[in-house]
């Protein structure tokens, strides 16, 4: 069998008498899927913002390419393949789409410190940040200011600026959040192809969305997978139907 | 997008020619005060331009610029002093009144001081970072204070003019093309900065750090040069200054000097390229033509402050050319 591309065993976070993170112990084999799914509140963010570095765990590893993360901030975590998108947008809004996206291509090529040629004449940025606006559907949004995009648009922006850093792993927190069907159903499509590229930790509340696409799902409760399987094992298990899923599945 | 752009460059060129135009004229008519007043406003400027890279590219709020523009001051009032002693300056060194040398020493002195101080500061922000700043600057002004070799709280006077190569100093106009020849060419660093790729760093890092850090660049790398960037050419400005008064004393240090600068660019346009011209001219014109009249001018200047920030953010230049865009 493969290796996993990231391991995050025994992780355990609180916030005050609050458990955030309880046990939890997860992996992401190449080429797969796997959703994390589980009520507001289970802790899914938290969990998100330790494998990238924004928050600290109390106790437990999370190995990504068979390196130890801990001790590496979120900016070396990127750099080190790990791209995630936010829940909740989170862009340089007086930028336009295209420097966003640009601000990750010059991120990848690992130049930020050039302080002569302008950007907006440097091709090697500016060509493949349109390539991938391309690919998200935004090239024709590609001058507009991130503040003035829609809702939607800005979450194709948070998963065009995540290709942009040609990532080993994608860590994604609700990216179809607020997108409505049409929109979460060409994000499902875009998805399932890019899995091939890199697997993808994808959080997500938008069920049909999970079904479609996940090889394995895992379930958050209070903090600890209650559950992990296939889609058919998640979908008959009772406790999962009790605690998350209700008579909808 | 393009109109506004095009507007700000007029408006840019427009004060560029203004403010040589002005003291080339006073000059031919034997007005000199004036090319003193333009020599002020274009090394104000400069500071100020200094600080706009830290506060308007990277959204830093140094309130301790005062101390790089007094450092620099005090780099040009040291080694005239030496000089005109005709002793050593450092280390068995000879002191030397030449510009170019006593610029060099100024901004790197200034590079080597803010390095600590923009890794100490940097790693608060909002208004810690502005306690923090205002702190360092003070420790520096206490020392100068009380130092008594080069003047203590009296200051330090700079008996004659520092030189440069082929230009006659001691002239007003010959020393006002020399600082407006500094403000052109740090102004063209500034542009060059926030074209390029360190620029789009450090001003996403100002909207978003949390975005910069998630696409592996580290905010506080990029500030820290910024800072550093930013002391430097302040610094540079300070040694102008000195040599200017021919005089430098503690107050170049002060906290009301780190205020004024900010002042400067709030009145200009923020992150503006021609922001801190701007706000140095109209500060030096209500200084001297309202300071002519009252004593109270400041409580103008005040009223304008406050008419700036509550209606128009983006300054005079923002008022004239309309809201900054990037690409
Ligand atoms: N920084 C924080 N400080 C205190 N409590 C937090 C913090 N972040 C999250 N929490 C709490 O931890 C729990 C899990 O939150 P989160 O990970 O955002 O859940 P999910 O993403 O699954 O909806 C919630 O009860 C939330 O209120
Ligand atoms: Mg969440």
């Amino acid at each position: 069998m493969a290796e996993p591309v990231l391991t995050i065993r025994e992780l355990e976070k609180s916030f005050g008498a609050l458990k955030a993170t309880d046990g939890v112990s997860i992996d992401l084999m190449p080429g797969e899927i796997h959703a994390l799914i589980g009520p507001n509140g289970a802790g899914k963010s938290t969990l998100i913002h330790q494998v990238s570095g924004s928050i600290k765990p109390d106790r437990g590893t999370i190995h990504f390419l068979g390196q130890d993360m801990a001790g590496l901030d979120v900016a070396a975590r990127a750099r080190f393949g790990l791209a995630r998108s936010f829940q909740t947008s989170s862009l340089a809004q007086e930028f336009s789409a295209l420097r966003n996206v640009m601000l990750a291509v010059q991120a990848k090529q690992g130049s930020s410190l050039r302080v002569f040629r302008p950007v907006m004449r440097d091709r090697s940025l500016i060509e493949p940040a349109l390539a991938i606006l391309e690919r998200v559907g935004l090239a024709g949004r590609a001058h507009v200011p991130a503040a003035e995009l829609s809702h939607g648009e800005r979450r194709q922006l948070e998963i065009a600026i995540a290709l942009a850093l040609e990532p080993k792993a994608f860590l994604l927190d609700e990216p179809m959040a607020g997108m409505g069907p049409e929109g979460s159903k060409v994000l499902t499509g875009f998805l399932d192809d890019l899995r091939h590229e890199a697997p993808i930790l994808l959080v997500e509340h938008d069920m049909d969305a999970v079904f479609a696409l996940a090889d394995r799902i895992s379930v958050l409760v209070y903090g600890r997978i209650i559950a992990s399987g296939t889609v058919e094992e998640i979908r008959n298990d009772p406790e999962v139907r009790r605690a998350y899923l209700g008579d909808a599945a | 997008m393009k109109a506004t752009g095009a507007r700000e460059i007029i408006a840019n060129a427009t004060i560029a020619l203004l403010l040589l135009a002005v003291p080339l004229a006073a000059s031919a008519m034997g007005e000199p005060f004036y090319v003193t007043l333009a020599t002020r406003i274009t090394i104000l400027a400069l500071a100020a331009a200094g600080l706009n890279i830290a506060l308007g590219l990277g959204g830093l709020v140094s309130f301790g610029h005062a101390a790089f523009f007094g450092l620099g001051g005090y780099a040009a009032g040291i080694m005239a002093a030496h000089a005109f002693n005709a002793e050593p300056f450092f280390l068995g060194l000879d002191s030397t009144t030449s510009m170019p040398v006593i610029w060099l020493v100024a901004i790197v002195t200034c590079g080597l001081v803010a390095l600590p101080i923009g890794a100490i500061s940097l790693r608060t922000s909002g208004v810690y970072f502005i306690m923090i700043t205002l702190a360092f600057a003070q420790m520096i002004y206490y020392f100068a204070n009380s130092w008594p070799a080069y003047g203590g709280q009296d200051g330090l006077p700079i008996f004659i003019r520092n030189t440069f190569p082929g230009v006659n100093t001691a002239q007003p106009l010959p020393f006002f093309l020399l600082c407006y020849a500094a403000l052109l060419l740090a102004l063209l660093m500034f542009w060059s900065l926030r074209n390029s790729r360190f620029g789009a760093a450090l001003q996403a890092a100002r909207q978003n750090s949390v975005r910069v850090s998630a696409v592996g660049i580290a905010p506080f790398n990029v500030r820290l040069v910024a800072f550093v960037i930013s002391a430097m050419v302040t610094g540079l400005a300070g040694a102008l200054f000195a040599d200017l008064n021919r005089f430098v004393s503690p107050s170049m240090l002060s906290w009301h000097m780190s205020g004024e600068l900010i002042v400067l660019i709030v009145l200009g346009g923020i992150g503006r390229l021609f922001g801190p011209v701007a706000g140095a001219m109209l500060f030096v014109l209500l200084e001297h033509f309202l300071g002519g009249v009252t004593e109270r001018w400041q409580l103008f200047l005040g009223l304008i402050l406050l008419g700036v920030v509550l209606f128009a953010r983006g300054g005079l230049l923002g008022m004239i050319a309309g809201k900054a865009r990037h690409g």
